[in-house]
């Protein structure tokens, strides 16, 4: 490709390295010198970042996979988050106690069910339709997700009860650490692990992977895609769901949660690049750690911060960092 | 003016047609004096959100371009009429063109950052951006007033005099509206039927094509695009002037979305279908509200009807029924997809 610099690509350059530099600024500078002042709190938050990065990267994983195979940008994504978490609080709300582990795998199961009723009763009606129409359907379900949460379960803030197993804290290089937000970089990384092995490795993957590369030849070639689609929206149901379950012990539960989480996996999946799996993992890292020193070291400015990076990385690569094109 | 007055003259000519906006325009000089107080607000509300709803179309049913962060502009000159009012003087000849200059610069700037992209990369761009400039408004305690919003806004005044030709009057600020959103209907009748408008179409039915031919689609998106944050600036203001109170909620999402809302409801790519969308949403909010706390689920049910029984909307019924009955087509509303 040959660059012309053109007045458009030299102020676009020129923004960006003004972005970058107030990232650095406000980011960087503060972070090295937290590193050299107190090297434990560096590394502690450094380890809260990225057990965050990794609950993101479970709903940007779905979220990605919905819109590389069907084009649809799924504005009820964050109301799977918000359902998992909610399910499971109910479900360890009934069953008493010890009862962390039962909602980790009927809350997901619960979700993915809702998704598959909205795919399979709303959005196939419309596929022929174009994708905006579906994706203003989603949109209308986020309202009715929302207020249905707000009628079942209220407005107050809630937190989803640990199980006893999970509590207490482990040594990281002699440093104790929260023994559950620990577990959830471990959990997080072997999800992340099997996505890539599914994908990569199985051949219901090879149909995803050549699904999103190019639908209607696969259908052409004798699979039956509209399955796959149900499937994978299914499964991008309950891994939001998962994430929400997870995180609410750290998190908590409130109204609102919906769309906070979906704005955090918007910035991510654009980022990161549509469509691709290692573009999400990426993408969640860089904004899951960001976000994280950004409200410890500019509370004030954080979210501003994570909407800098953004923007930064989408004028040099329209197509974020791991997206082929921009489309 | 003069071309308000040709346009009018062009509507005259065209015979029975004129008769249907004659007598809108009378009802809507009267309504004032016949109806209580709550109902004069509220269609000026109406009004308000109409011209909201009908910037919005220029991007959604003329440009193509699925803005989810409308609110960015709305919110921007709705904050700058409140705090220059609050700062500065209550008088509109100054507050009304420092709002349209806000939202147009913000505009400008978001455009900017985002017309580049198409689909679901503008989609997402503009939602981001929007709620960068909520995080600003609830953050910035000093100057917006922060979580509480921004309250203590003086009553608008028109004339450069202090206390000369005051709008507080309900009835004053009604008709006040009611010209604006005149001279937006008619402006942007007069925008959408130029040339400039009919590439904008241009752009949302091929833009490669568009390209192709030699146009520069990226700066014709970034006009629609600004002109269309105006407006919605201009909205904004009308709206701090009527509530006298700016609150950062104007910038969160779910104002992007129930703008979005009146546009597929009343019928996207139409002028007047934007305004009967706005015009039913406050209607059934106003109705809902006073007798349940379900608004939103009603809402959000009574959108994805809309999206899928009357993807055209309310416009779009409208021509079936009229195109049945007359047996003749009905105008040509085509997907934006």
């Amino acid at each position: 490709m040959s660059r012309r610099w053109s007045f458009d690509a030299l102020t676009q350059r020129l923004l960006a390295v003004l972005l970058f530099g107030l990232v650095g600024w406000l980011l960087l500078v503060p972070l090295v010198q937290l590193a050299l002042r107190s090297p434990d709190t560096a590394f502690i938050q450094l380890l809260n970042g990225l057990a965050y990065s990794l609950l993101i990267f479970l709903i940007a994983a779905g979220f990605t996979l919905i819109f590389g195979m069907m084009d649809v940008i799924n504005l009820a994504h964050g109301s799977f988050y918000m359902l998992g978490a909610y399910f499971a609080f109910t479900i360890v709300g009934r069953t008493g106690g010890d009862n962390f582990w039962l909602a980790l795998l009927l809350a997901p199961l619960g979700v993915a069910l809702v998704g598959v009723v909205l795919e399979l009763g709303y959005l196939r009606p419309v596929y022929k339709r174009g994708h905006l129409d579906q994706v203003l359907l989603t949109f209308g379900f986020a309202y009715v997700f929302s207020d249905i949460v707000r009628t079942v379960w209220g407005s107050d803030i809630r937190s989803l009860a640990y199980a006893p197993a999970l509590q207490g804290a482990v040594d990281i290089l002699g440093r104790p650490y929260p023994k559950y937000r620990f577990l959830v970089i471990v959990f997080g990384l072997l999800m992340a692990l099997l996505l890539w092995l599914v994908l990569e490795r199985t051949r219901l993957g090879s149909i995803v992977r050549a699904g999103v590369a190019d639908p209607e030849m696969v259908s052409g070639l004798g699979i039956n895609i509209t399955v796959v689609f149900t499937v994978v929206f299914a499964v991008g149901a309950a891994l939001a769901a998962l994430s929400g379950v997870i995180a609410g012990p750290i998190l908590g539960m409130h109204p609102g949660m919906d769309f906070d989480v979906l704005i955090v996996a918007l910035i991510v999946v654009v980022v990161g690049g549509l469509g691709t799996l290692s573009g999400s993992f990426w993408g969640s890292l860089l904004i899951g750690i960001a976000d994280t020193f950004g409200k410890v070291l500019q509370p004030d400015f954080s979210m501003a911060l994570t909407f800098a990076v953004m923007a930064a990385v989408l004028l040099l690569r329209p197509a974020g960092l791991f997206g082929r094109k921009a489309d | 003016m003069e071309a308000e007055a040709r346009l009018a003259g062009a509507r005259l000519s065209r015979g029975s047609r004129w008769l249907l906006p004659a007598v809108l325009l009378v009802l809507l000089a009267v309504y004032p004096l016949v109806v209580p107080s709550y109902l004069l607000s509220l269609l000026t509300e109406v009004l308000i959100y109409g011209i909201f709803a009908m910037s919005l179309d220029l991007l959604l049913g003329y440009t193509g371009l699925v803005s989810f962060g409308h609110a960015a502009f709305f919110g921007v000159g709705a904050y700058v009429a409140g705090i220059t009012a609050v700062r500065l003087t209550p008088h509109m000849g100054i507050t009304l063109p420092l709002a349209l200059l806000g939202a147009a610069v913000a505009a400008l700037i978001i455009g900017y950052l985002s017309v580049r992209t198409s689909g679901i990369y503008f989609l997402m761009l503009t939602l981001a951006f929007a709620q960068v400039l909520y995080a600003v408004a609830f953050k910035w305690t000093p100057v917006t007033g922060g979580s509480n919003g921004l309250s203590g806004i003086p009553r608008p005044a028109l004339g450069l005099v202090a206390g000369g030709g005051e709008l507080a009057d309900p009835i004053r600020f009604y008709f006040f509206t009611l010209v604006m959103f005149l001279l937006v209907y008619f402006g942007l009748k007069r925008v959408v039927g130029s040339p400039f408008g009919h590439t904008l179409v241009g752009i949302r039915e091929n833009e490669a094509r568009m390209s192709a031919i030699g146009y520069n689609v990226a700066r014709y998106k970034l006009a629609a695009f600004v002109l269309a944050g105006v407006l919605a600036g201009l909205a904004g203001a009308l709206n701090t002037y009527l509530n006298v109170f700016v609150s950062p909620a104007l910038l969160n999402w779910p104002t992007s979305g129930q703008v979005l809302v009146m546009v597929i409801i009343g019928g996207a790519g139409t002028l007047i279908g934007p305004v009967l969308g706005a015009g039913l949403v406050l209607l059934l909010q106003n109705l809902v509200s006073s007798q349940t706390d379900r608004w939103p689920m009603i809402m959000g049910a009574v959108f994805i009807i809309f999206v899928l029984v009357a993807r055209f909307g309310m416009v779009g019924i409208w021509d079936r029924i009229v195109g049945r009955l007359a047996r003749r087509p009905g105008p040509v509303l085509s997907d934006e997809s």
